[in-house]
């Protein structure tokens, strides 16, 4: 990002300006890319809070939530999206990289952490009789909370290719980029996170 | 520390013979480093309270239901700037203002797709019975 150049003024003035036009350009189109995510999810958080009282005399939010596990998994998320910042100052501030990986090794531990208990939760669903077959309710919610999960699933392979990529090439200009857009996301979908268990969980239980 | 551009020569800093070429540049290195250390560490400890709190809220009941979803939208919305500020680094400087404007222009499209959803089904729903 731009401001890494400038809190390193002596750092990039033997690089071409095209590196840095390109790396400008790539990055801001990652952020289109997140943004038209993010109506995507906005959509499904609206069709959610239209279905979120059709429930069809099956159970409702506070028959299947469980705010615990909820908890669980925004923390885990959270301290994820942090070791990632943690990875991304190794980068930036070039401790090389051996910190490098094990920060993203730990992000990937608790991204772990939040999938499992969410697929438990998904699964206990299923037990109380709400799968996405049940009603409108747990379809809108089928649709809108696994997707999410989804992308962290996505994230995950990604930061797995990202890890073999800095072993086997080490930190050059192609990883460093890709480190830096997989952090966008990452940090993303946390954001993302905030409005699901806002919305639905909180909003659910309240 | 400042000219390594490689993962290869990662040890070049800790070397015990190797000394800073300049150690005003490298000061300057180690303050940015501080610097954004602390951004991430204080967006960690406001998304952990701004979190805990909302969770607090509907876990003990603490108010009437339509308050509760109020309280939890506004912490939310701050939560989400922080995340915004401390962790995207989208915020008022020079640098970021393009992702700035693109992230309220998205918000603006988001808001009239999700919000106009709502209220028409809503008015809809509000009819039928």
């Amino acid at each position: 990002m731009s401001d890494r150049t400038a809190d390193n003024p002596g750092m990039s003035l033997t690089a071409a300006h095209y590196h840095v036009d390109r790396e400008d350009e790539v990055t801001f189109g990652f952020w289109v890319f997140l943004m038209s995510d993010a109506i995507m999810f906005g959509v499904l958080f609206g069709t959610y809070a239209v279905m979120v009282r059709a429930t069809a005399g099956g159970p409702g939010p506070k028959d299947l939530y469980d705010i615990h596990s909820v908890l669980i998994q925004t923390v885990a998320l959270l301290l994820s999206s942090f070791c990632y910042g943690m990875a991304s100052l190794a980068l930036k501030h070039r401790s090389g990289r051996r910190p490098l990986i094990a920060w993203l090794v730990v992000t990937l531990l608790f991204a772990f952490v939040f999938l499992s208990f969410e697929v438990h939760d998904f699964l206990s669903m299923f037990a109380a009789g709400g799968g996405p077959d049940r009603s409108g309710f747990t379809s809108a919610f089928f649709g809108l909370v696994p997707l999410h999960g989804l992308h962290v699933t996505t994230g995950c392979i990604w930061m797995v290719v990202m890890i073999v990529q800095i072993a086997r090439y080490g930190v050059d200009d192609d990883t460093r980029l890709g480190l830096e857009r997989l952090g966008l996301f990452w940090h993303f979908l946390d954001i993302v996170w905030i409005a699901i268990f806002s919305i639905v969980y909180l909003g659910g239980l309240a | 520390m400042t000219d390594v551009h490689n993962g290869h020569t990662r040890s070049v800093h800790t070397h015990p013979g190797w000394q800073p070429p300049a150690t005003a540049r490298d000061q300057g290195d180690r303050n940015a480093y501080r610097k954004d250390l602390y951004s991430y560490i204080s967006g960690l400890v406001l998304a952990l309270l701004l979190t805990a709190v909302p969770f607090a809220l509907v876990y003990w009941h603490a108010m009437t239901a339509s308050s509760l979803l109020l309280a939890i939208g506004v912490f939310a919305l701050v939560q989400a700037i922080v995340h915004f500020r401390c962790f995207l680094h989208v915020d008022l400087s020079r640098g970021s203002v393009d992702h700035l404007l693109l992230v309220l222009f998205s918000g603006v499209i988001l808001i009239m797709m999700a919000g106009g959803t709502v209220w028409i089904l809503g008015n809809l729903h509000a009819r039928m019975y």
